[in-house]
């Protein structure tokens, strides 16, 4: 699916111990997008982005295929930030656009709180980060993969599931697409395990950067209303939601959400 | 030969519908709707009733273990059983095998150190120290712990526990997940260097690599009887193999649901229902909760995926015959039961250290009695000799009770009697063995009074 030439270019980070992935391509201003629960996969809204900006897309520690023990590297969130303070640092990016889906949302928004000088402008798509008793966020890592893509898609059976979930894949893409997503929300979910509240509202008010929340109106996943805890604590912060599009707005909706991003990030 | 009496401590009244009406046995089954506390007490009063039973008529340890919210097994705290069944199997030749105490959901885990000391010394050196991870419910979905994390903190805990119970000199522990500052375990286990250990699993690569490793009886918990787990505890013995171990039966435990009446007929229809509740009810809950994202490491995950051993059909399908055909349960006469215990399991996956669940589901107290008494009376003297026979020895057993139990077990020669709750549940606990923990001033185990652990009086 992937248009633009892609490198991988490989960071060491954390004492030399932890060497990440990062996907890079296009040209332009920085981006630096992060994933979410299910790993890493060149999409066509990270296509988009690359027609007008450098895209930097880095793998969370132990996606990366043959570095599945990395998982193991890291103990806590505080962890992965400091990582990807290095990360940017080392790519040579003092201050960048920071894009994130899902746990990579949560994971930009705590990026930028950490260290507020390195985010230019946020996005944040479904981001996770908060936990509200009233709209209890269903763990996504108990419903099994056969569950899964029906509850983050609002259609489970359109083009985004094959690029999230390899649905359709018969056979050993199967089996190792099977592994690939069990390993990823293995790796990615021991920062969030068993709530995906880890603090941030302690932190969030640390935020300077403008902030765009992309939300799916259909979101079974973190219902829409979680963009207004982001929206609430992080001044001049823009709510869009998305109409027909459930956890995955940017890969189901692209047309609608690429221009918003994109524009957003020129501006 | 070791052969164990194992109790889940589950709940026996579950509606006939339950599977239909609600999505698990564990973790969310709505405890107001479903049980009564008073009839909870009953349950564990049962529970420990048919554990001391057992140990009465001739079984060389009791089996508790922990698991958390849910109607499928719920003794939070084995060692709160395994403290009234030390006190009252003192003097007696059985060992208190806790099933036991799961590391991870203790902090810090030298709770569970400590414990097992205590049970150690109220038992007289007669404990088994079970040193479970937890199931991925217990452990992952009910006590908050990442399912990544689960092992490296079951490790952890592990040397842990193991350093509190031996240490000469207080320690300080820095460890990835737990910091203490001075480690001096009061008590310390009668039982040196320290109490055996088992490690129980259900199948993982990296548990039973664990096992081997440190020189510890790996104990199979499978429902799935034997047959399924062939090909698991072949590979087991490969990691023994390459660990450097000897072949030494008693490095592997085995669970079997068992099932003792007059006849095979008589079996099916004394115990159908009961096993048809256990594999209906008491293990219903979604197949992802088996399995968390992370739970198992990469290499097992990898090998769960392409080769999915376990449970290739689904327990709801099957009835009670082909539970029994498939050796889910072992079920029938007792020469049935005591020749399918030997080859398929003793033999065939070269256990010595076996676990009989010898009450499941909703298997009433009284039959549970009876089950104990045949298993006891017609099924143990013949398989006790196994292994021993061949020279091997229990190391993973309590010193003082390796030997095979001496002579008959107790009642031995009677007919079995069912001991209903109203009845004193067995004749007066058998003389010491020389060899067993006495004391001169410990006293005489407690009669039982209306099927209820009495006072002494």
């Amino acid at each position: 699916m992937s248009v633009a030439a892609t490198e991988a270019r490989t960071v060491a980070v954390w004492g030399e111990r932890l060497p990440v992935r990062v996907l890079v391509a296009g040209r332009g201003p920085a981006v630096v997008f992060f994933h979410g629960p299910w790993g890493l996969v060149w999409d066509p809204f990270l296509d988009g982005l690359a027609e007008r900006f450098t895209v930097y897309a880095p793998e969370h520690p132990g996606t990366t295929p043959g570095r599945a023990d990395d998982a193991y590297q890291l103990d806590g969130l505080w962890d992965l930030v400091l990582c990807y303070d290095e990360l940017l640092e080392q790519l040579g990016l003092a201050t960048a656009a920071l894009v994130g889906h899902s746990f990579g949302a949560m994971v930009a928004c705590e990026v930028a709180a950490g260290y507020p000088h390195r985010a230019a402008r946020l996005v944040l798509i479904d981001a996770l980060g908060f936990w509200r008793d009233d709209a209890p966020i269903v763990n996504w890592m108990l419903l099994g993969l056969r569950e899964l893509p029906a509850h983050v898609l609002r259609d489970p059976t359109g083009p985004p599931a094959r690029w999230l979930f390899g649905a359709g894949e018969t056979g050993e893409a199967a089996l190792a697409t099977q592994v690939r997503l069990t390993w990823a929300m293995g790796a990615t979910g021991k920062f969030v395990w068993p709530l995906p509240d880890k603090g941030l509202g302690k932190r969030i008010h640390r935020v300077r950067a403008p902030t765009l929340l992309v939300w799916g109106e259909a979101d079974r996943l973190v219902p829409p209303v979680y963009a207004e805890e982001f929206a609430r604590r992080i001044p001049g912060a823009r709510v869009v939601t998305v109409p027909e599009a459930g956890h995955a707005p940017h890969l189901e909706r692209t047309a609608t959400v690429l221009p918003l991003v994109r524009a957003f990030l020129s501006a | 030969m070791k052969i164990s009496a194992f109790h889940l401590m589950p709940h026996r009244e579950l509606p006939a519908d339950f599977e239909r009406r609600y999505r698990s046995v564990w973790v969310t089954p709505p405890w107001w709707e479903l049980a009564d506390a008073r009839r909870v007490g009953q349950y564990y009063t049962w529970t420990l009733d048919e554990l001391l039973h057992a140990a009465r008529r001739g079984f060389d340890g009791v089996c508790t273990n922990e698991h958390h919210q849910n109607a499928y097994g719920f003794m939070p705290n084995p060692n709160l059983m395994g403290s009234v069944l030390a006190r009252l199997t003192s003097g007696l030749p059985v060992a208190i095998v806790q099933m036991g105490a799961t590391l991870p959901t203790h902090n810090p885990p030298i709770r569970v150190a400590e414990e097992y000391a205590m049970l150690d010394c109220l038992s007289g050196g007669r404990l088994v120290a079970g040193l479970p991870l937890g199931s991925p419910m217990d452990v992952n979905l009910c006590y908050g712990i990442p399912p990544l994390e689960h092992r490296a903190r079951y490790r952890e805990a592990f040397a842990l526990t193991l350093r509190a119970w031996q240490a000469r000199e207080p320690f300080a522990w820095n460890g990835r997940y737990y910091q203490l500052a001075t480690v001096n375990l009061w008590p310390r286990p009668i039982q040196q260097p320290h109490p055996p250990v088992w490690v129980p699993g259900s199948g993982s690569v990296s548990t039973f690599e664990f096992a081997a490793e440190h020189d510890v009886c790996y104990c199979f918990l499978s429902y799935s009887g034997a047959r399924a787990a062939r090909t698991m505890m072949a590979g087991y013995w490969e990691a023994v193999a390459r660990a450097g171990r000897d072949a030494n039966p008693y490095r592997a435990g085995f669970l079997q649901l068992v099932a003792v009446a007059e006849t095979d007929a008589q079996a099916e229809t004394l115990y159908a229902r009961h096993v048809e509740y256990f594999y209906h009810k008491c293990l219903h809950l979604p197949g992802p909760w088996f399995s968390p994202p992370g739970n198992q490491d990469y290499a097992s995950l990898v090998a769960a995926v392409r080769h999915p051993v376990r449970r290739a059909e689904n327990p709801k399908d099957l009835r009670y015959g082909d539970f029994v055909e498939r050796g889910y349960v072992i079920a029938g006469s007792a020469a049935t039961v005591r020749d399918r215990l030997r080859e398929e399991v003793i033999r065939g996956l070269r256990v010595g250290n076996l676990m009989l669940l010898v009450q499941f589901g909703s298997m009433p107290h009284e039959l549970a009695l009876e089950n104990i008494d045949r298993l006891a009376l017609e099924v143990l003297p013949a398989l006790r000799g196994l292994w021993t026979d061949e020279g091997w020895v229990n190391h993973w057993w309590p010193a003082t009770l390796r030997a095979p139990a001496a002579g008959a077990p107790q009642g031995a020669g009677r007919a079995p009697t069912p001991a209903g709750p109203a009845a004193p549940a067995g004749p007066p606990p058998a003389a010491p063995r020389a060899d067993a923990p006495t004391r001169a001033a410990e006293p005489e185990a407690p009669r039982l009074a209306d099927g209820r652990p009495g006072t002494r009086r």
